[in-house]
């Protein structure tokens, strides 16, 4: 009986913890926005080189590393595409198989994936040490809110490099698939260029741009969230870094199936 | 001493009545009254873990009081509108403990930031007058060095460089001698009380340092177990005849009497079978 009053008591307390949780996100992200809308005109603006700054951290720099993911897993899609397909005598219907799959899917989820990892650490662990170093407190008694000055410079370059990144990856994916298919069902890459823009609509390339806007808003407040409640020393600052990267990778998880769902119906 | 600490005729600049402050289930500040007059050196001192951080913390408005009323330049703080505080706030001055420089900016530009922030004049301007500030704490030539290349008494004082750049009227320091060897201390008190001279400048001093505490203060409060033992000149903290006052005056720890029982109940309390 004492083990299932405890079991309840701590589930209604992760709950509370949760919900608690979700209400500092959102209200992160309210006033993120209140700063980026509102903010220039009380004389406060979000400045732009801050922001530049943000996103060749977030995006420019991280080019590379999601265009090299992207090309592999388009490779990756091809081999088992044709694969699977061969045993129907289908595999030419692998072009619309991967273009689907990549401007909807495995795209933005890649870019995604490569931005919580790489910028959702950095931006856990920056704000964490502020915090630490008593950095975000010299801004709050200096008269500079903290959300203006660190939240919404990464919220803002994060909503315009994330679908930027997600129309590279969805490229080096293509491009990846199609030298794969070229090679092996003697395409050449232009008939599997042309193949996928006859098989894709604006609908499909903006549901991998619409995600890609939310996961970035997931990615940059729960990175910032973590930051910000940094306690406890350098044990507390790997741990929320930690917790940043693991949380914004399930975030993104779930919240692509919920999407996928409805925009798929 | 300061004349304007002295005359009972100007205002106080900052005013507090009743705080009482709480960390989860902790009391920390109890019932705590503090006026600091306009031109004054006001020390705030005591011991590790007395509140003397938490009262700071709560005049620089970074944490809510429980209950209570603290007043700055006759404006309570707990009931000031966010624009009302954002103004308020560019006529107050910090130094903190660390410094706490923006490590990913040079001393020029941390000296710089509150004037990009606040004000609407041009780089040049900005950057000379973040200069005159360095040269006002003996960091002259030193701008272009980042916060992780100066050593401890010149973050202290870039800090101090920083928290004066908006001319404030009232500047707070959080132990300005800590982690600082006898000379560079008497040094940046030697500033301290140079600034209040040429800027007639409000201070308020928290610090542990008793050699220190005398040398710039003016007035002192000292603070023990979150409870104010006594706010007065330095010469009747000194005269003072409060055993807590003069252990903290003369570093005589305090002695506890042990109850037994009570000891054994700690020792034992969450342990099973006992």
């Amino acid at each position: 009986m004492t083990s299932l009053v405890r079991f309840i008591e701590q589930t209604g307390r992760s709950s509370l913890t949760a919900l608690e949780e979700i209400g500092y996100h959102a209200a992160l992200f309210s006033e993120s926005l209140y700063w980026l809308l509102v903010g220039p005109f009380l004389g406060q603006p979000v400045r732009l080189p801050t922001i530049a700054a943000e996103m060749m951290k977030i995006g420019v720099l991280a080019l590379p590393v999601v265009a090299l993911l992207s090309f592999s897993n388009g490779v990756m899609m091809a081999i088992q595409g044709i694969a699977t397909l061969q045993e129907f005598d289908a595999e030419s219907q692998v072009v619309p198989g991967i273009a689907y799959s990549v401007t909807r899917e495995f795209g933005v989820l890649i870019a995604a994936i490569v931005v919580a990892g790489r910028s959702g650490s950095a931006i856990a662990a920056r704000i964490g040490s502020m915090q630490m170093s008593q950095e975000v407190d010299a801004l709050r008694v200096m008269g500079i809110e903290p959300v203006r000055h660190l939240v919404a410079p990464i919220l803002f370059a994060m909503l315009l490099m994330m679908p930027v990144l997600t129309l590279c990856a969805d490229t080096a994916a293509l491009i990846g698939g199609g030298l794969y298919t070229g090679i092996v069902l003697k395409l050449s890459l232009s008939t599997f260029i042309d193949r996928c823009f006859d098989t894709l609509a604006l609908y499909d390339l903006m549901q991998g741009l619409l995600k890609s806007l939310v996961f970035g808003v997931l990615i940059s407040l729960i990175a910032c969230a973590n930051g910000f409640s940094v306690s406890g020393g350098a044990e507390g600052l790997g741990r929320a870094t930690t917790r940043s990267v693991v949380l914004s990778i399930a975030a993104i998880v779930v919240a692509d199936m919920i999407f996928t769902y409805f925009l798929n119906r | 001493m300061n004349q304007a600490a002295l005359n009972p005729a100007v205002d106080p600049v900052i005013e507090v009545t009743n705080l009482v402050a709480y960390y989860g289930e902790r009391r920390i500040l109890d019932e705590i009254d503090l006026q600091v007059e306009r031109g004054e050196i006001h020390v705030v001192m005591g011991g590790s873990g007395s509140g003397k951080s938490t009262l700071l913390r709560h005049l620089l408005s970074l944490n809510r009081p429980a209950s209570g009323e603290i007043r700055l330049f006759g404006e309570a703080v707990n009931h000031l509108s966010a624009r009302a505080l954002h103004r308020l706030r560019q006529r107050i001055g910090v130094s903190f403990q660390g410094g706490a420089l923006f490590n990913s900016l040079n001393v020029e530009e941390n000296v710089a930031f509150p004037l990009r922030e606040h004000t609407r004049l041009d780089d040049n301007t900005i950057r000379i007058m973040a200069r005159m500030k360095l040269e006002v704490v003996n960091l002259a030539g030193f701008g272009q060095l980042m916060p992780a290349q100066l050593s401890g008494g010149m973050i202290k004082r870039a800090a101090l460089a920083r928290a004066i750049v908006m001319d404030p009227q009232l500047l707070f320091f959080d132990e300005p001698s800590a982690g600082l060897d006898p000379v560079v201390s008497a040094d940046l008190d030697e500033l301290i009380l140079r600034l209040r001279d040429a800027m007639g400048v409000t201070i308020v001093v928290v610090t542990h340092e008793l050699e220190s505490a005398f040398r710039i203060a003016d007035r002192i409060t000292v603070l023990d177990k979150g409870k104010i033992l006594i706010t007065a000149t330095t010469d009747e903290v000194k005269q003072c005849d409060n055993p807590r006052v003069q252990n903290l005056l003369n570093r005589r720890t305090e002695e506890i009497t042990v109850d037994a029982d009570e000891y054994l109940q700690r020792l034992t309390d969450d342990l099973n079978g006992l």
